[in-house]
Protein backbone atom coordinates (compact mmCIF):
# COMPACT_ATOMS: atom_id res chain seq x y z
CA UNK A 1 0.00 0.00 0.00
CA UNK A 2 1.54 3.16 -1.33
CA UNK A 3 1.26 6.06 0.65
CA UNK A 4 -1.90 7.58 -0.88
CA UNK A 5 -1.60 11.12 -3.17
CA UNK A 6 -4.33 13.65 -2.72
CA UNK A 7 -6.39 13.27 -5.70
CA UNK A 8 -6.42 16.72 -7.32
CA UNK A 9 -8.86 19.08 -6.37
CA UNK A 10 -9.75 21.44 -9.61
CA UNK A 11 -11.91 24.70 -9.30
CA UNK A 12 -14.50 22.53 -10.92
CA UNK A 13 -14.17 19.53 -8.43
CA UNK A 14 -17.64 20.97 -7.22
CA UNK A 15 -18.97 19.32 -9.98
CA UNK A 16 -22.70 19.49 -11.17
CA UNK A 17 -24.99 18.29 -9.07
CA UNK A 18 -28.05 18.32 -12.13
CA UNK A 19 -26.53 16.08 -13.70
CA UNK A 20 -26.17 13.81 -10.52
CA UNK A 21 -22.62 13.68 -10.32
CA UNK A 22 -22.68 11.39 -13.75
CA UNK A 23 -20.18 11.90 -16.18
CA UNK A 24 -20.23 10.58 -19.91
CA UNK A 25 -17.00 8.32 -21.08
CA UNK A 26 -15.10 9.85 -23.65
CA UNK A 27 -17.12 13.83 -23.32
CA UNK A 28 -15.47 16.73 -23.80
CA UNK A 29 -14.70 19.10 -20.43
CA UNK A 30 -12.93 18.61 -17.39
CA UNK A 31 -14.66 14.83 -16.71
CA UNK A 32 -12.20 13.40 -18.78
CA UNK A 33 -9.71 14.80 -17.42
CA UNK A 34 -9.87 13.97 -13.90
CA UNK A 35 -11.35 10.64 -13.20
CA UNK A 36 -15.16 10.94 -12.07
CA UNK A 37 -14.40 14.39 -11.26
CA UNK A 38 -18.21 15.52 -11.62
CA UNK A 39 -18.76 13.05 -8.72
CA UNK A 40 -15.99 14.71 -6.56
CA UNK A 41 -17.38 17.33 -4.83
CA UNK A 42 -16.37 19.46 -1.83
CA UNK A 43 -16.49 16.18 0.62
CA UNK A 44 -13.56 13.97 -0.72
CA UNK A 45 -11.46 17.23 0.46
CA UNK A 46 -13.51 18.39 3.33
CA UNK A 47 -11.61 17.66 6.18
CA UNK A 48 -14.59 18.77 8.68
CA UNK A 49 -17.61 17.28 9.64
CA UNK A 50 -19.25 16.68 6.12
CA UNK A 51 -16.27 14.75 5.41
CA UNK A 52 -16.55 12.96 8.59
CA UNK A 53 -19.90 11.72 7.93
CA UNK A 54 -19.09 10.70 4.56
CA UNK A 55 -16.23 8.30 5.77
CA UNK A 56 -18.97 7.00 8.59
CA UNK A 57 -21.43 6.11 5.30
CA UNK A 58 -19.10 5.05 3.27
CA UNK A 59 -17.39 2.50 5.97
CA UNK A 60 -21.15 0.96 6.35
CA UNK A 61 -22.20 1.20 2.39
CA UNK A 62 -18.86 -1.18 1.34
CA UNK A 63 -19.37 -3.35 4.93
CA UNK A 64 -22.67 -4.25 4.18
CA UNK A 65 -22.05 -4.75 0.32
CA UNK A 66 -19.16 -7.28 1.34
CA UNK A 67 -21.65 -9.09 3.95
CA UNK A 68 -24.51 -9.15 1.36
CA UNK A 69 -21.73 -11.26 -0.87
CA UNK A 70 -22.87 -13.94 1.23
CA UNK A 71 -26.53 -14.27 0.84
CA UNK A 72 -27.32 -17.02 -0.57
CA UNK A 73 -23.84 -18.62 0.34
CA UNK A 74 -23.56 -18.89 3.53
CA UNK A 75 -22.29 -22.35 5.59
CA UNK A 76 -25.69 -22.40 7.13
CA UNK A 77 -29.08 -21.35 6.20
CA UNK A 78 -29.80 -19.13 9.99
CA UNK A 79 -26.28 -17.50 8.77
CA UNK A 80 -27.81 -16.85 5.40
CA UNK A 81 -30.57 -15.31 6.79
CA UNK A 82 -28.01 -13.62 10.02
CA UNK A 83 -25.49 -11.95 7.26
CA UNK A 84 -28.59 -11.13 5.05
CA UNK A 85 -29.95 -8.94 8.29
CA UNK A 86 -26.48 -7.14 9.61
CA UNK A 87 -26.23 -6.36 5.75
CA UNK A 88 -29.39 -4.52 5.91
CA UNK A 89 -28.66 -2.85 8.99
CA UNK A 90 -25.42 -1.92 7.84
CA UNK A 91 -27.14 -0.56 4.28
CA UNK A 92 -29.59 1.28 6.89
CA UNK A 93 -26.68 3.25 8.71
CA UNK A 94 -25.20 3.81 5.20
CA UNK A 95 -28.11 5.61 3.70
CA UNK A 96 -28.99 7.67 7.08
CA UNK A 97 -24.75 9.00 7.19
CA UNK A 98 -24.80 9.32 3.49
CA UNK A 99 -27.77 10.95 2.78
CA UNK A 100 -26.81 13.90 5.90
CA UNK A 101 -23.57 14.01 4.18
CA UNK A 102 -25.25 14.99 1.07
CA UNK A 103 -26.75 17.48 3.01
CA UNK A 104 -24.33 19.03 4.64
CA UNK A 105 -21.98 19.43 1.44
CA UNK A 106 -24.85 21.34 0.05
CA UNK A 107 -24.76 20.25 -3.90
CA UNK A 108 -27.91 18.68 -4.15
CA UNK A 109 -26.52 15.14 -3.74
CA UNK A 110 -28.67 12.58 -2.34
CA UNK A 111 -27.79 9.19 -1.40
CA UNK A 112 -27.97 6.77 -4.12
CA UNK A 113 -25.80 10.04 -6.07
CA UNK A 114 -23.05 9.38 -2.97
CA UNK A 115 -23.29 5.54 -3.48
CA UNK A 116 -23.52 5.00 -6.98
CA UNK A 117 -21.91 8.50 -8.88
CA UNK A 118 -18.88 8.42 -7.15
CA UNK A 119 -15.61 6.70 -8.24
CA UNK A 120 -12.67 4.88 -6.29
CA UNK A 121 -10.84 7.75 -5.25
CA UNK A 122 -13.42 9.57 -4.01
CA UNK A 123 -14.48 6.88 -1.24
CA UNK A 124 -13.76 7.45 2.03
CA UNK A 125 -13.96 4.19 3.83
CA UNK A 126 -11.16 2.19 5.71
CA UNK A 127 -9.48 -0.61 3.71
CA UNK A 128 -10.99 -3.57 6.28
CA UNK A 129 -13.93 -3.33 5.11
CA UNK A 130 -13.31 -3.67 1.37
CA UNK A 131 -11.64 -6.59 1.81
CA UNK A 132 -12.54 -9.64 0.06
CA UNK A 133 -13.97 -12.37 1.84
CA UNK A 134 -12.29 -15.30 0.30
CA UNK A 135 -13.25 -17.50 3.50
CA UNK A 136 -16.02 -17.23 6.18
CA UNK A 137 -13.60 -17.31 8.80
CA UNK A 138 -12.55 -13.65 6.89
CA UNK A 139 -16.11 -12.51 7.66
CA UNK A 140 -16.16 -13.45 10.60
CA UNK A 141 -12.81 -11.30 11.65
CA UNK A 142 -13.64 -8.48 10.15
CA UNK A 143 -16.97 -8.51 11.87
CA UNK A 144 -15.90 -8.93 15.30
CA UNK A 145 -12.85 -5.80 14.34
CA UNK A 146 -15.10 -3.55 12.39
CA UNK A 147 -18.31 -4.72 14.88
CA UNK A 148 -16.94 -3.26 18.09
CA UNK A 149 -14.91 -0.19 16.36
CA UNK A 150 -18.33 0.69 14.85
CA UNK A 151 -20.21 0.36 18.30
CA UNK A 152 -17.57 2.27 19.97
CA UNK A 153 -17.74 5.08 17.48
CA UNK A 154 -21.46 5.22 17.56
CA UNK A 155 -21.87 5.09 21.30
CA UNK A 156 -19.49 8.32 21.81
CA UNK A 157 -21.33 9.44 18.75
CA UNK A 158 -24.35 9.46 20.81
CA UNK A 159 -23.89 12.68 22.83
CA UNK A 160 -22.71 14.54 19.80
CA UNK A 161 -23.17 18.18 19.85
CA UNK A 162 -24.52 17.22 16.59
CA UNK A 163 -28.02 16.10 16.88
CA UNK A 164 -28.44 14.53 13.42
CA UNK A 165 -25.50 12.44 13.91
CA UNK A 166 -25.89 12.00 17.86
CA UNK A 167 -29.33 10.75 16.77
CA UNK A 168 -28.34 8.24 13.90
CA UNK A 169 -24.83 6.81 16.46
CA UNK A 170 -27.57 6.20 18.98
CA UNK A 171 -29.80 3.99 16.58
CA UNK A 172 -26.61 2.45 15.07
CA UNK A 173 -25.08 1.42 18.49
CA UNK A 174 -27.48 -0.63 19.42
CA UNK A 175 -27.62 -2.51 16.38
CA UNK A 176 -23.65 -3.12 16.18
CA UNK A 177 -23.67 -4.58 19.40
CA UNK A 178 -25.85 -7.43 18.26
CA UNK A 179 -23.39 -7.62 14.87
CA UNK A 180 -20.36 -8.04 17.20
CA UNK A 181 -22.36 -10.34 19.04
CA UNK A 182 -22.90 -12.32 16.34
CA UNK A 183 -19.14 -12.41 14.92
CA UNK A 184 -18.63 -13.16 18.71
CA UNK A 185 -20.34 -16.35 18.66
CA UNK A 186 -18.36 -17.56 15.57
CA UNK A 187 -14.97 -16.54 16.76
CA UNK A 188 -14.79 -18.72 20.07
CA UNK A 189 -17.18 -21.37 17.67
CA UNK A 190 -14.51 -21.32 14.50
CA UNK A 191 -11.16 -20.62 17.32
CA UNK A 192 -11.80 -23.10 19.90
CA UNK A 193 -13.59 -25.34 17.59
CA UNK A 194 -11.80 -28.10 15.18
CA UNK A 195 -7.77 -28.27 14.24
CA UNK A 196 -9.16 -27.37 10.40
CA UNK A 197 -11.47 -24.60 11.97
CA UNK A 198 -9.33 -22.56 14.08
CA UNK A 199 -6.43 -23.06 11.77
CA UNK A 200 -8.69 -20.80 9.57
CA UNK A 201 -9.86 -18.39 12.28
CA UNK A 202 -6.65 -17.83 12.76
CA UNK A 203 -5.42 -17.19 9.42
CA UNK A 204 -8.53 -14.80 8.83
CA UNK A 205 -7.20 -13.07 11.81
CA UNK A 206 -3.68 -12.66 10.84
CA UNK A 207 -4.71 -11.12 7.56
CA UNK A 208 -6.89 -8.07 8.47
CA UNK A 209 -5.39 -7.28 12.03
CA UNK A 210 -3.14 -4.70 10.16
CA UNK A 211 -5.92 -3.47 8.64
CA UNK A 212 -7.67 -2.53 12.29
CA UNK A 213 -4.71 0.66 12.75
CA UNK A 214 -6.47 2.40 9.92
CA UNK A 215 -9.95 2.39 12.29
CA UNK A 216 -8.09 4.59 15.62
CA UNK A 217 -6.16 7.00 12.79
CA UNK A 218 -6.88 10.05 14.24
CA UNK A 219 -9.22 12.59 12.99
CA UNK A 220 -8.85 16.75 13.17
CA UNK A 221 -10.69 18.11 15.59
CA UNK A 222 -13.70 18.94 14.47
CA UNK A 223 -17.45 19.86 16.81
CA UNK A 224 -19.64 16.87 16.64
CA UNK A 225 -17.02 14.33 16.04
CA UNK A 226 -15.25 12.05 17.87
CA UNK A 227 -11.59 11.16 17.42
CA UNK A 228 -11.42 7.61 16.79
CA UNK A 229 -7.54 7.31 17.69
CA UNK A 230 -8.88 7.78 21.77
CA UNK A 231 -10.94 4.33 21.07
CA UNK A 232 -8.34 1.73 20.36
CA UNK A 233 -7.61 0.84 23.84
CA UNK A 234 -11.48 0.36 24.48
CA UNK A 235 -11.53 -1.63 21.38
CA UNK A 236 -7.64 -4.08 21.98
CA UNK A 237 -9.61 -4.73 25.52
CA UNK A 238 -12.32 -6.86 24.90
CA UNK A 239 -11.13 -8.17 21.16
CA UNK A 240 -8.14 -9.46 22.85
CA UNK A 241 -10.25 -11.41 25.81
CA UNK A 242 -12.54 -12.89 23.03
CA UNK A 243 -9.60 -13.93 21.10
CA UNK A 244 -8.09 -15.56 23.99
CA UNK A 245 -11.10 -17.38 25.15
CA UNK A 246 -11.26 -18.54 21.51
CA UNK A 247 -7.82 -19.72 21.87
CA UNK A 248 -6.68 -17.72 19.10
CA UNK A 249 -3.10 -15.83 19.39
CA UNK A 250 -3.41 -11.61 19.03
CA UNK A 251 -1.31 -11.16 16.00
CA UNK A 252 1.87 -8.87 16.29
CA UNK A 253 1.35 -4.87 15.72
CA UNK A 254 3.71 -4.10 12.72
CA UNK A 255 2.40 -3.29 9.04
CA UNK A 256 -0.57 -0.92 9.18
CA UNK A 257 -1.66 -0.02 5.87
CA UNK A 258 -3.51 2.81 5.43
CA UNK A 259 -4.80 5.40 2.91
CA UNK A 260 -8.61 4.69 2.41
CA UNK A 261 -9.75 8.02 4.12
CA UNK A 262 -8.09 9.73 1.74
CA UNK A 263 -9.24 7.70 -0.99
CA UNK A 264 -6.65 5.53 -1.59
CA UNK A 265 -8.05 1.36 -2.08
CA UNK A 266 -7.41 -1.66 -2.41
CA UNK A 267 -7.44 -3.95 -5.56
CA UNK A 268 -10.32 -5.23 -4.59
CA UNK A 269 -12.28 -2.33 -4.10
CA UNK A 270 -12.59 -1.39 -7.62
CA UNK A 271 -14.31 -5.01 -8.26
CA UNK A 272 -16.53 -4.49 -5.61
CA UNK A 273 -17.66 -1.13 -6.63
CA UNK A 274 -18.37 -2.08 -10.53
CA UNK A 275 -20.76 -4.51 -8.86
CA UNK A 276 -22.59 -2.24 -6.70
CA UNK A 277 -22.67 0.47 -9.37
CA UNK A 278 -23.22 -1.31 -12.37
CA UNK A 279 -26.95 -0.44 -13.21
CA UNK A 280 -27.08 2.80 -11.72
CA UNK A 281 -23.96 3.54 -14.23
CA UNK A 282 -25.71 1.71 -17.12
CA UNK A 283 -29.69 3.50 -16.96
CA UNK A 284 -28.48 6.90 -15.08
CA UNK A 285 -31.57 7.83 -13.51
CA UNK A 286 -33.70 5.06 -14.06
CA UNK A 287 -37.04 4.55 -11.40
CA UNK A 288 -39.14 2.02 -10.51
CA UNK B 1 -74.86 7.62 15.33
CA UNK B 2 -74.11 7.80 18.83
CA UNK B 3 -72.98 10.56 21.40
CA UNK B 4 -69.90 8.98 21.58
CA UNK B 5 -68.75 9.04 17.78
CA UNK B 6 -69.73 12.82 18.04
CA UNK B 7 -67.47 13.86 20.51
CA UNK B 8 -65.05 12.17 19.48
CA UNK B 9 -62.98 15.08 17.17
CA UNK B 10 -61.96 14.64 14.26
CA UNK B 11 -58.19 14.70 15.11
CA UNK B 12 -58.97 12.16 17.35
CA UNK B 13 -60.50 9.49 14.99
CA UNK B 14 -57.42 10.17 12.47
CA UNK B 15 -54.97 9.27 15.45
CA UNK B 16 -56.96 6.37 16.34
CA UNK B 17 -57.02 5.57 12.51
CA UNK B 18 -53.33 5.97 12.30
CA UNK B 19 -52.81 4.66 15.54
CA UNK B 20 -54.37 0.81 14.03
CA UNK B 21 -52.16 0.60 10.92
CA UNK B 22 -50.81 -3.20 11.27
CA UNK B 23 -46.89 -3.20 11.53
CA UNK B 24 -45.85 -5.28 8.54
CA UNK B 25 -43.69 -8.08 10.15
CA UNK B 26 -45.56 -8.21 13.29
CA UNK B 27 -49.10 -7.69 12.17
CA UNK B 28 -50.91 -8.86 14.80
CA UNK B 29 -49.44 -5.58 16.46
CA UNK B 30 -50.06 -2.02 15.29
CA UNK B 31 -47.44 0.70 14.45
CA UNK B 32 -49.22 2.25 17.87
CA UNK B 33 -48.51 -0.61 20.02
CA UNK B 34 -45.27 -1.01 18.80
CA UNK B 35 -44.23 2.36 19.53
CA UNK B 36 -43.09 3.03 16.10
CA UNK B 37 -46.06 5.59 16.18
CA UNK B 38 -44.53 8.98 17.99
CA UNK B 39 -47.25 12.13 17.55
CA UNK B 40 -49.97 12.75 15.38
CA UNK B 41 -50.96 16.21 15.29
CA UNK B 42 -53.36 18.25 12.77
CA UNK B 43 -52.82 21.70 11.51
CA UNK B 44 -54.48 24.19 10.18
CA UNK B 45 -56.49 23.10 6.75
CA UNK B 46 -56.48 19.58 8.01
CA UNK B 47 -52.60 18.72 7.64
CA UNK B 48 -51.88 16.12 9.93
CA UNK B 49 -48.07 15.54 10.40
CA UNK B 50 -47.22 11.95 11.88
CA UNK B 51 -44.06 11.37 13.20
CA UNK B 52 -42.45 7.83 13.35
CA UNK B 53 -39.75 6.02 14.36
CA UNK B 54 -37.64 2.98 12.89
CA UNK B 55 -37.29 -0.32 14.65
CA UNK B 56 -33.86 -0.57 12.66
CA UNK B 57 -32.31 2.51 10.70
CA UNK B 58 -32.76 -0.14 7.36
CA UNK B 59 -36.00 -1.32 8.72
CA UNK B 60 -37.47 -2.30 5.17
CA UNK B 61 -41.06 -2.09 6.53
CA UNK B 62 -40.97 1.43 7.34
CA UNK B 63 -41.95 2.10 3.23
CA UNK B 64 -45.15 0.01 3.96
CA UNK B 65 -46.03 1.77 6.98
CA UNK B 66 -45.68 5.07 5.40
CA UNK B 67 -48.22 4.01 2.44
CA UNK B 68 -50.43 2.31 5.38
CA UNK B 69 -50.50 5.52 7.36
CA UNK B 70 -51.73 7.58 4.38
CA UNK B 71 -53.94 5.41 3.40
CA UNK B 72 -55.61 5.19 7.46
CA UNK B 73 -55.35 9.10 7.29
CA UNK B 74 -57.40 9.23 3.89
CA UNK B 75 -59.71 7.05 4.51
CA UNK B 76 -60.61 9.02 8.00
CA UNK B 77 -60.99 12.03 6.42
CA UNK B 78 -57.43 13.48 5.93
CA UNK B 79 -55.71 13.70 2.65
CA UNK B 80 -53.24 15.75 3.44
CA UNK B 81 -50.88 14.00 5.10
CA UNK B 82 -46.69 14.49 6.21
CA UNK B 83 -44.86 11.80 7.54
CA UNK B 84 -41.80 12.88 9.59
CA UNK B 85 -38.80 10.29 10.86
CA UNK B 86 -37.45 10.82 14.12
CA UNK B 87 -34.41 8.91 15.07
CA UNK B 88 -34.71 10.33 18.81
CA UNK B 89 -34.74 9.04 21.43
CA UNK B 90 -34.36 5.33 19.22
CA UNK B 91 -36.55 2.92 19.49
CA UNK B 92 -36.65 0.38 22.46
CA UNK B 93 -38.52 -2.79 22.99
CA UNK B 94 -39.14 -1.36 26.39
CA UNK B 95 -42.20 0.54 24.67
CA UNK B 96 -44.36 -1.88 24.22
CA UNK B 97 -46.55 -2.41 26.65
CA UNK B 98 -48.21 -5.27 28.72
CA UNK B 99 -50.92 -5.71 26.03
CA UNK B 100 -48.75 -5.67 22.76
CA UNK B 101 -46.44 -8.35 24.75
CA UNK B 102 -49.59 -10.71 25.57
CA UNK B 103 -50.35 -10.34 22.12
CA UNK B 104 -46.97 -11.28 20.84
CA UNK B 105 -47.13 -14.08 22.95
CA UNK B 106 -50.47 -15.22 22.11
CA UNK B 107 -49.32 -15.63 18.69
CA UNK B 108 -46.66 -17.70 19.49
CA UNK B 109 -43.60 -14.92 19.45
CA UNK B 110 -42.09 -14.54 22.58
CA UNK B 111 -42.47 -11.10 23.90
CA UNK B 112 -38.89 -9.12 24.36
CA UNK B 113 -37.51 -9.01 27.98
CA UNK B 114 -39.03 -6.39 30.77
CA UNK B 115 -38.37 -3.00 30.14
CA UNK B 116 -35.20 -2.08 31.05
CA UNK B 117 -34.95 0.04 34.67
CA UNK B 118 -32.71 2.63 33.08
CA UNK B 119 -35.28 5.22 32.58
CA UNK B 120 -33.14 6.44 29.79
CA UNK B 121 -34.10 3.81 27.40
CA UNK B 122 -31.66 0.93 27.18
CA UNK B 123 -28.95 2.92 24.66
CA UNK B 124 -25.86 0.74 25.30
CA UNK B 125 -22.59 1.84 26.99
CA UNK B 126 -19.61 -0.09 26.23
CA UNK B 127 -18.20 -1.13 28.76
CA UNK B 128 -21.28 -0.55 31.50
CA UNK B 129 -22.55 -3.52 32.86
CA UNK B 130 -25.88 -3.08 33.49
CA UNK B 131 -27.76 -4.52 36.60
CA UNK B 132 -28.79 -7.86 35.33
CA UNK B 133 -25.83 -8.70 34.07
CA UNK B 134 -23.92 -8.22 36.99
CA UNK B 135 -26.07 -10.37 38.87
CA UNK B 136 -24.41 -13.68 38.45
CA UNK B 137 -24.65 -14.54 34.70
CA UNK B 138 -22.42 -17.64 35.20
CA UNK B 139 -25.54 -19.19 38.24
CA UNK B 140 -27.81 -18.04 35.86
CA UNK B 141 -26.42 -20.06 32.96
CA UNK B 142 -25.62 -22.92 34.93
CA UNK B 143 -29.64 -23.30 35.86
CA UNK B 144 -31.28 -22.40 32.94
CA UNK B 145 -28.95 -24.49 30.77
CA UNK B 146 -27.38 -22.05 28.63
CA UNK B 147 -25.00 -23.42 26.06
CA UNK B 148 -21.43 -23.56 27.64
CA UNK B 149 -20.02 -21.55 24.68
CA UNK B 150 -22.95 -18.58 25.09
CA UNK B 151 -21.60 -18.62 28.71
CA UNK B 152 -18.80 -16.90 27.39
CA UNK B 153 -20.44 -14.01 26.40
CA UNK B 154 -20.38 -12.02 29.71
CA UNK B 155 -16.48 -11.86 28.67
CA UNK B 156 -17.24 -9.21 25.97
CA UNK B 157 -18.52 -5.41 27.65
CA UNK B 158 -20.17 -5.05 24.42
CA UNK B 159 -23.20 -7.08 24.55
CA UNK B 160 -26.10 -6.28 23.59
CA UNK B 161 -28.49 -6.93 26.63
CA UNK B 162 -28.06 -9.24 29.68
CA UNK B 163 -28.65 -12.97 28.68
CA UNK B 164 -32.45 -13.38 28.41
CA UNK B 165 -34.11 -16.65 28.65
CA UNK B 166 -37.75 -16.25 27.38
CA UNK B 167 -40.57 -18.62 28.33
CA UNK B 168 -42.08 -20.80 25.96
CA UNK B 169 -44.89 -18.88 24.83
CA UNK B 170 -46.75 -22.16 23.94
CA UNK B 171 -46.69 -24.46 27.19
CA UNK B 172 -45.54 -21.98 29.38
CA UNK B 173 -41.99 -23.68 29.95
CA UNK B 174 -39.20 -22.27 31.63
CA UNK B 175 -36.53 -24.22 30.19
CA UNK B 176 -35.88 -22.95 26.67
CA UNK B 177 -32.73 -22.97 24.29
CA UNK B 178 -31.27 -20.49 21.62
CA UNK B 179 -31.27 -21.68 18.30
CA UNK B 180 -30.12 -19.43 16.51
CA UNK B 181 -30.33 -16.04 17.33
CA UNK B 182 -31.13 -14.47 13.78
CA UNK B 183 -34.66 -15.10 13.07
CA UNK B 184 -36.94 -14.44 9.97
CA UNK B 185 -36.40 -11.33 10.57
CA UNK B 186 -33.79 -9.09 12.31
CA UNK B 187 -35.95 -7.97 15.52
CA UNK B 188 -36.52 -12.25 16.25
CA UNK B 189 -34.23 -15.11 17.29
CA UNK B 190 -35.63 -18.97 17.36
CA UNK B 191 -35.76 -21.14 20.25
CA UNK B 192 -36.93 -24.17 21.41
CA UNK B 193 -38.59 -25.15 24.50
CA UNK B 194 -37.23 -28.22 26.49
CA UNK B 195 -40.42 -28.82 27.97
CA UNK B 196 -42.63 -29.33 24.72
CA UNK B 197 -40.06 -29.74 22.05
CA UNK B 198 -42.18 -27.17 20.40
CA UNK B 199 -39.67 -24.59 18.34
CA UNK B 200 -40.83 -20.41 18.54
CA UNK B 201 -39.70 -17.02 18.00
CA UNK B 202 -38.52 -14.33 20.35
CA UNK B 203 -38.91 -10.83 19.87
CA UNK B 204 -35.09 -9.38 20.91
CA UNK B 205 -34.36 -6.90 23.47
CA UNK B 206 -33.03 -3.62 21.80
Amino acid sequence: MNEPTAPPAGPDAAGDPGARGFTVPGSAGPGFVTRGSGARGLLAEEPGLPGYVLGLGDDALVAAQRVAEWCARAPQLEEDVALANIALDLLGQARALLSYAGELEGLGRDEDALAYTRDERDFRNVQLVELPDRDFAVTVAKMLFFGAYQHLLYTALSSSADPRLAGIAAKAAKETAYHTDHAVTWTLRLGDGTAESHRRMQAAVDEVWPFTHELFEPFPPVPGTVDPAGLRGAWLEPVERVLREATLRRPEDGWAPTGGRRGTHTEAFGHLLAELQYVHRTHPGARW
Amino acid sequence: MTGHTLTAGPEARVRAAVAAVPDPELRVLSIGELGVLRDVTVGPGGRVVVTITPTYLGCPALEVIRSGITAAARDAGFPDVEIVTSLSPPWTTDWLDETARAKLAATGIAPPPPAAPDPAGGVPRAGAASPEGAASPEGAAEATGVPPRARALPLLTISPRPPYLPGCPRCGGAATEEITRAGATACRSLWRCRACGEPFEHMKGH
